[in-house]
């Protein structure tokens, strides 16, 4: 090894030691763990079968967590991408001043505890809250629209959690863009729209990309909001791990239902990668 | 560059008024004078800010957040610098690996790294210690702090390190009065967005704490799910006022777009 390689891993073993020690070693025993039996009464047992895959791959109940779980990751990343691109581009456009003030409004809620924030929404969003309240009080509905407790919720909320990191990212790719193309296409004659379909889109598209992948895997894990939005009533595959954990306390069962999130996860990000990469490598350069 | 037009600004207004909602709402209510959720409140009131005082737990677990934030940013700093100055210096065997193992903490599920630290330290006998705590935060919020302090690196000019030690200067003065203070927006940068995102953790959290160390938001989400009174409103309010205090502050200081974006400082 040269003598540059033997400093560079000097330099990261402190870091090396602790990732080595508190980040691979338990996702190993975790791995280990989702192949034990377990007793309600022994506890975790020491041998090693398929079972609990068996059990959560046999399972329709199962089959229903995930499928709920990867549709609201789903439809919470095109409402992102929806509102978030226009947003970012609206950002790009403004005066340095509204552009600090705008980015502290829309961006800032990111910093804020995400137990909070849907505390927000609980209230917004309950039989008796601010929303169905407001539509009673000005007689567009009689009775309360239900929004605590469904997946729509879910989704509005995990929205509003996740659209600043696809702001970020669109945003982001906007800033490497040469506005002298805009201004190009505008002395040619192209109007606001063309404009924004023909020369801003495409090259937001690598931001859009990156955006929704972190929307998406972020949205598929989130547990503060589907577990205070959704409760015991809509469960996703987080809150699901939690309450084998935490309540049923069959930890093997929770942890291979947890290694199938890894896994889905994982495999969506390689192959949205892969798909990227493939169509659009071309723009990364 | 053309400016935006009305339906622009039209439409920039409702986003705010979206992004902002839920929060005005929860400071909303915390100024109730009633013992139940409303917005808007039919009065204000500070009964529920003094109420704070009267639940001495969450005053503790605000505590306990404070010095784990600190706790955990400190030492996933004195770790990620150096890792960083190694990694961002060109290329050598097993590079790769190592930034993308440093940076795998943001791909893996955090309710997998919930577990897998609970299986962990339970079978240490650690779990619920602060210092369990603080290693698994340290390690959740080190990716923050590499990305950053790595983009002040590759900003980094060389020919001033070399003229350093071309005069003489010993390896740690080096670092000490050359390196250090060119990257040190990016380490600062990196510390403050480790420390919100250390004193904001829920989901690893709540499985590895125990009643005498209890953070504050698996404290306001224990008790959300189990009840909403304007309790848990009125903690929220005086939480977020001090997010907004650090937000304002790392915007002046760094820009809060570059440091969440992770580029360096420009």
């Amino acid at each position: 090894m040269s003598a540059r390689a033997t400093r560079a891993w000097l330099l990261s073993t402190p870091a090396l030691i602790l990732f080595a020690v508190l980040l691979l070693v338990p996702l190993l025993m975790t791995f280990l763990l989702s192949f034990n039996s377990f007793d309600f009464y022994g506890g975790i047992g020491s041998d090693l079968s398929l079972a609990n895959y068996a059990e959560v791959l046999g399972d329709s109940y199962f089959y229903e967590i995930f499928g709920r779980t990867f549709l609201i990751a789903l439809i919470t990343t095109l409402i992102c991408a929806a509102i978030g691109v226009p947003q970012a581009y609206i950002l790009y456009r403004m005066s340095p001043l509204w552009r600090s003030i705008t980015v502290l409004i829309v961006i800032g809620p990111l910093l804020i505890s995400v137990v909070v924030r849907t505390l927000g929404w609980a209230i917004l969003l309950g039989n008796k809250g601010v929303i169905n309240t407001a539509l009673i009080d000005i007689g567009l509905i009689e009775r309360p629209i239900r929004m605590m407790y469904t997946s729509g919720g879910i989704v509005l909320a995990l929205v509003h959690v996740m659209v600043p990191f696809m702001i970020l990212a669109v945003w982001a790719a906007l800033q490497r863009q040469d506005p002298a193309v805009e201004s190009a296409a505008e002395s040619l004659g192209a109007r606001p729209a063309t404009i924004f379909f023909r020369i801003v889109l495409p090259q937001a598209i690598p931001g859009v990309l990156s955006g929704s992948l972190i929307v998406f895997s972020l949205s598929a894990s989130a547990f503060a909001t589907p577990a205070i939005l959704g409760g015991r009533r809509v469960k996703v595959v987080a809150t699901t791990v939690y309450d084998e954990f935490l309540n049923t306390l069959n930890w093997p069962l929770g942890a291979a239902i947890a290694m199938l999130l890894l896994a889905s996860v994982l495999v969506v990000m390689l192959s949205w990668n892969r798909l990227v990469e493939r169509r659009f490598g071309e723009v990364f350069q | 560059m053309r400016r935006n037009g009305a339906a622009a600004i039209a439409f920039n207004l409702v986003f705010s008024l979206f992004m902002l909602g839920p929060i005005i709402v929860v400071i909303g209510v915390a100024f109730t004078p009633e013992g139940f959720l409303e917005f808007p409140p039919s009065g204000i009131s500070l009964r529920w800010f003094r109420a704070i005082l009267d639940n001495p737990e969450f005053i503790t677990a605000a505590w306990i957040s404070l010095k784990l934030g600190v706790a955990a940013a400190s030492v996933a700093t004195v770790l990620a610098v150096p890792a960083a100055l190694a990694i961002g210096r060109g290329r050598f065997a097993g590079r790769d690996a190592l930034q993308a193992l440093f940076l795998s903490p943001l791909m893996v599920p955090t309710v997998v790294l919930g577990i897998a630290f609970l299986r962990f330290l339970s079978l240490l006998g650690l779990n619920g210690t602060f210092t369990g705590l603080m290693l698994c935060h340290a390690i959740i919020i080190t990716p923050f702090i590499l990305r950053l302090v790595l983009a002040s690196v590759a900003g980094l000019d060389r020919s001033v390190e070399m003229a350093a030690i071309s005069l003489g200067a010993r390896p740690l003065t080096v670092f000490r009065r050359v390196t250090l203070p060119a990257i040190l927006p990016g380490v600062i940068g990196g510390w403050m967005l480790a420390f919100i995102t250390s004193f904001d953790e829920l989901t690893v959290t709540v499985f590895i704490v125990n009643p005498s160390t209890t953070t504050l938001p698996v404290r306001l989400f224990s008790h959300i799910t189990q009840t909403t009174d304007p309790l848990v409103a009125s903690v929220s309010a005086v939480a977020i006022l001090f997010t907004v205090v650090l937000m304002v502050l790392v915007d002046r200081l760094y820009g809060l777009d570059r440091l969440l974006i992770g580029e360096g400082k420009r």
